[in-house]
């Protein structure tokens, strides 16, 4: 029995599998929730120790890059396969761009002494010390979803150049789009609830 | 209810200009967010935070994801994931918010 | 029927031979039974750790082994049981072989996602064997993980929650597939309405399975990374809040108890109308409760937690909400005996199975109103009688529905024929051995006896002694069981297409079914459980069973 790929059914499959991510997340923004409701102030604070310039530039790079995946989600289905090849090549390094904005954002925060159990957040405020692990909680969890992500889009570039991704056949391109994407949709949440709360 | 297409559901291709639109409107509204926050409401910062956070998902979601032109089931289903996270969150404050 | 070749001879994708054909199948009935061999070992060694346990408090003071073995061995009981059997049981062994063959389908829709989560499933369960000999051993915290004491422990429970988070991607990938299936492979001609009940109740169950298990999943990260780093989100001289854990739990640990028991109900909604010879009664009603009960039991989770000090409103609303699952549940249950009224009934094994099943179930699922109603579940929160509810659920439920579908799908499976008299005693003696095993502990929760202790007062000398001796009834029942199914392949009396003159796809298809399901295409009926084709005759194989 063959039949012909069908590529709304895997297109459900990856739905589903994004819905179980967001509810991932969504464990995490429970605990958020629940702390900004007990700890508004500290959140507040901790909100304005964060990099504001850096979380906004990461937050334009993740638009642009999403904005060239669907782009390339565009490119390869009329057929240009040069035109795709770069907006995929540039959404890998839009990604690597936030991925390296992030350690410095890390390490700026560690250098102060703001990390888990770090002296400071044991002996500080319990809500500073909530604001923060959560930070690098949801971050970290994040951040680990972006490279998930890169090493996708850097596989589907892969399968692109090799011509297993073409016009007719490029579910893999598109599924690989819909989880960066996703990985968008998630720091869209996350950049207002810690960088600009309250 | 979900018919059974087996003939290839006709792929819908969104043009290069479009998505830019969106990719302005979502600049846009990162800009507004940014601004707003500088603007003291007290506890209000944060259902308009979270009321322009939803906006640029929702844009992300209905032409970066497709989802304007995917199956009726998808749509149910992201709905009905969407409603289970605001229960989970929310059913959770019958307990925080009154204790 | 023409003679065709079982999926047995032929592998899937083809060419493959000896133990390859198995390990790297994509076959769905293979896989099927893949899972049935790995889910009867653990449920053999689970079941012996629970004797053990049993055997242990039968008298007081120390019998066979310390506090700190037995501490661990209840741990192990339970994350055995839940994350190894009853979780994945009926929809991984009988959803994965028969929900593509009763929806016209010759597979599931992903089959190497199938695959790999069957390793997945292996992969948890060798965790847990791992972490049984690295390290400071097995944890002793009990399924539940309950901060603080699992961040501060030094057994192993990181490994072990790995293991469980393992096992739920396991799971979830499984109800991925089916959603799928659901919606693309079914045959064209099969509406909504003529979804068999087994299917109806295994879609309802993924939902479950795909929106409530990340929680879990995030839930476990959360207590690895507190036991590294130790952020303290839930610890409160540090700003965390310990309840909040108990909350992330139970919004995937109750769900997961409708995950447990609604392909039960499905496999239940097979059997009664076939051995009435009678259309199952509000087949309609059936679907809608299943679904409704899984929306409404995810709305339930806090009902385990009276007593943690969370807010009175919350006990309020959860208790209320509680009473609601009733109402579907109920809505099953007289559904099936409705059924049964004026039909034809002819007995089985599985029917008896399932008789029994309506009637432990019924008992679990009302004492779970008196645990739901908040007056009464303060007096026994935490007492036996928890451990009695949930077992009858769990065991009398799930578990006889588990042994049911084994005895109604056997030949199907196999292709062979068991015989029914040691099936009866076994199923008798299983529920002679239920029945004193866990009433008595109803006894003591009421009296009083908190659950998890490793010694008891005086009093509760009596109690313990009967459930331990019914401890053992039960498993000479069960093994009893398993025996009589094992020894038909010795037997071998070849089972006939369709020995229960029952009306679904599966039983159109020759037993052992052929790789691709489906020698022809499938005739769908109009309605799967109309029975005027096959009239009160009793099914062509049930004679076999009676030699």
């Amino acid at each position: 029995m063959n039949r012909e790929i069908d590529t709304t059914g895997i297109k459900i499959g990856m739905w589903i599998f994004l819905y179980s991510e967001i509810i991932l997340f969504g464990g995490l923004f429970v605990l958020y929730a629940v702390y900004l409701h007990r700890y508004p102030q500290f959140f507040s604070e901790g909100g304005k120790e964060l990099d504001r310039i850096i979380g906004t530039l990461n937050t334009v790079i993740l638009l642009v890059s999403s904005f060239t995946v669907a782009s390339s989600v565009t490119a390869v289905q009329r057929g240009e396969k040069k035109k795709c090849a770069a907006l995929l090549l540039f959404s890998i390094l839009c990604g690597f761009g936030f991925l390296v904005n992030k350690y410095f954002e890390w390490g700026a925060k560690i250098d102060h002494g703001i990390y888990p159990n770090s002296e400071r957040l044991v002996n500080g405020e319990p809500g500073e010390n909530i604001f923060f692990g959560l930070y690098y909680l949801i971050t970290g969890l994040h951040g680990l979803h972006v490279i998930v992500g890169i090493v996708l889009l850097c596989l589907s570039l892969v399968l692109l150049l090799t011509g297993r991704v073409t016009a007719q056949r490029f579910t893999m391109l598109d599924n690989s789009g819909l989880y960066w994407h996703l990985v968008d949709l998630i720091w869209i949440f996350v950049f207002p609830l810690f960088y600009l709360v309250l | 209810m979900d018919r059974f297409n087996s003939e290839r559901s006709s792929h819908h291709i969104l043009g290069y200009r479009q998505l830019a639109a969106v990719l302005a409107g979502l600049l846009l509204l990162t800009g507004v967010t940014v601004g707003v926050s500088y603007i003291h409401m007290g506890f209000f910062n944060i259902p308009v935070a979270l009321l322009i956070a939803c906006t640029k998902v929702t844009l992300v979601l209905l032409f970066f994801m497709h989802l304007k032109y995917e199956e009726t089931i998808i749509k149910l289903s992201f709905i009905g994931t969407v409603i289970v996270l605001v229960t989970l969150i929310g059913f959770t404050f019958w307990d925080v918010a009154f204790r | 029927m023409s003679e065709t070749h079982s999926f047995y001879e032929i592998s899937s994708p083809p060419g493959m031979t000896g133990i390859k054909s198995w390990l790297l199948t994509h076959d769905h009935k293979r896989l099927g039974l893949m899972y049935l061999a790995a889910i009867f070992f653990w449920f053999n060694v689970a079941m012996i750790l629970g004797l053990l346990i049993r055997t242990e408090l039968m008298s007081q003071g120390r019998t066979i082994m310390g506090p700190e073995l037995y501490n661990s061995f209840f741990t192990l009981h339970g994350v055995i049981m839940i994350f190894l059997f009853v979780i994945p049981g009926i929809p991984a062994i009988f959803g994965n072989f028969f929900l593509p063959i009763q929806l016209g389908t010759d597979d599931v829709f992903f089959p190497r996602l199938n695959l790999f989560s069957w390793y997945l499933f292996m992969f948890g369960g060798l965790f847990a064997i791992i972490s049984l000999f690295v390290g400071k051993g097995f944890p002793d915290t009990g399924w539940t993980f309950y901060v603080p004491f699992s961040i501060e422990v030094d057994t192993n429970v990181s490994l072990t929650v790995m293991a469980a988070f393992i096992l739920g991607m396991s799971s979830l990938l499984t109800g991925l597939n089916f959603v799928t299936t659901f919606h693309r492979m079914r045959d064209k001609s099969m509406g909504l309405m003529q979804i068999p009940l087994f299917t109806w109740s295994l879609y309802a169950t993924a939902w479950v399975q795909i929106l409530a298990t990340p929680v879990i999943s995030i839930t476990f990260v959360l207590v690895v990374m507190e036991r590294l780093l130790s952020i303290g989100l839930f610890d409160p001289a540090r700003g965390g809040d310990p309840i909040l854990y108990q909350h992330l739990f139970w919004m995937y640990s109750h769900p997961a108890v409708y995950i447990m028991i609604l392909p039960g109900m499905g496999v239940i909604s097979e059997i009664i109308p076939v051995f009435s010879r009678k259309s199952i009664f509000g087949y309609k009603a059936i679907v809608w409760s299943s679904m409704g009960i899984a929306i409404a039991g995810s709305l339930v989770w806090a009902h385990h937690m009276y007593t943690s000090g969370m807010s009175d409103v919350s006990v309020f609303v959860f208790s209320l909400l509680t009473f609601l699952v009733a109402i579907p549940s109920a809505v099953k249950v007289f559904s099936w005996v409705a059924t049964m009224y004026k039909g034809a009934i002819e007995m089985t094994p599985a029917l008896l199975l399932s008789l029994m099943f309506i009637y432990l179930f019924s008992v679990g699922g009302l004492t779970g109103l008196v645990l739901g109603s908040v007056g009464t579940n303060i007096h026994v929160h935490d007492t036996y009688f928890v451990v009695a509810h949930f077992h009858f659920v769990m065991f009398g439920g799930t578990g006889f529905a588990f042994f049911a579908a084994l005895h109604y799908w056997w030949p199907k499976m196999f292709g062979v024929m068991y015989r029914f008299r040691p099936a009866y005693v076994g199923a008798c003696l299983t529920a002679v051995g239920f029945l004193f095993h866990y009433v008595p502990m109803f006894i003591l929760g009421i009296q009083g006896m908190p659950r998890r202790y490793y010694d008891y007062l005086p009093q509760y000398e009596t109690g313990n002694f009967l459930a331990g001796f019914g401890g053992y009834l039960l498993c000479a029942g069960i093994v009893i069981m398993f025996a009589n199914l094992l020894m038909s392949f010795r037997q071998g009396v070849a089972a006939p297409a369709d020995p229960w003159g029952a009306t679904t796809l599966e039983w159109k298809v020759p037993s052992p079914p052929p790789v691709h399901n489906f020698v022809k295409q499938p005739d769908i009926m109009e309605f799967p459980y109309d029975f005027s084709g096959i009239g009160n005759q009793p099914g062509a194989g049930a004679r076999t069973g009676d030699r």
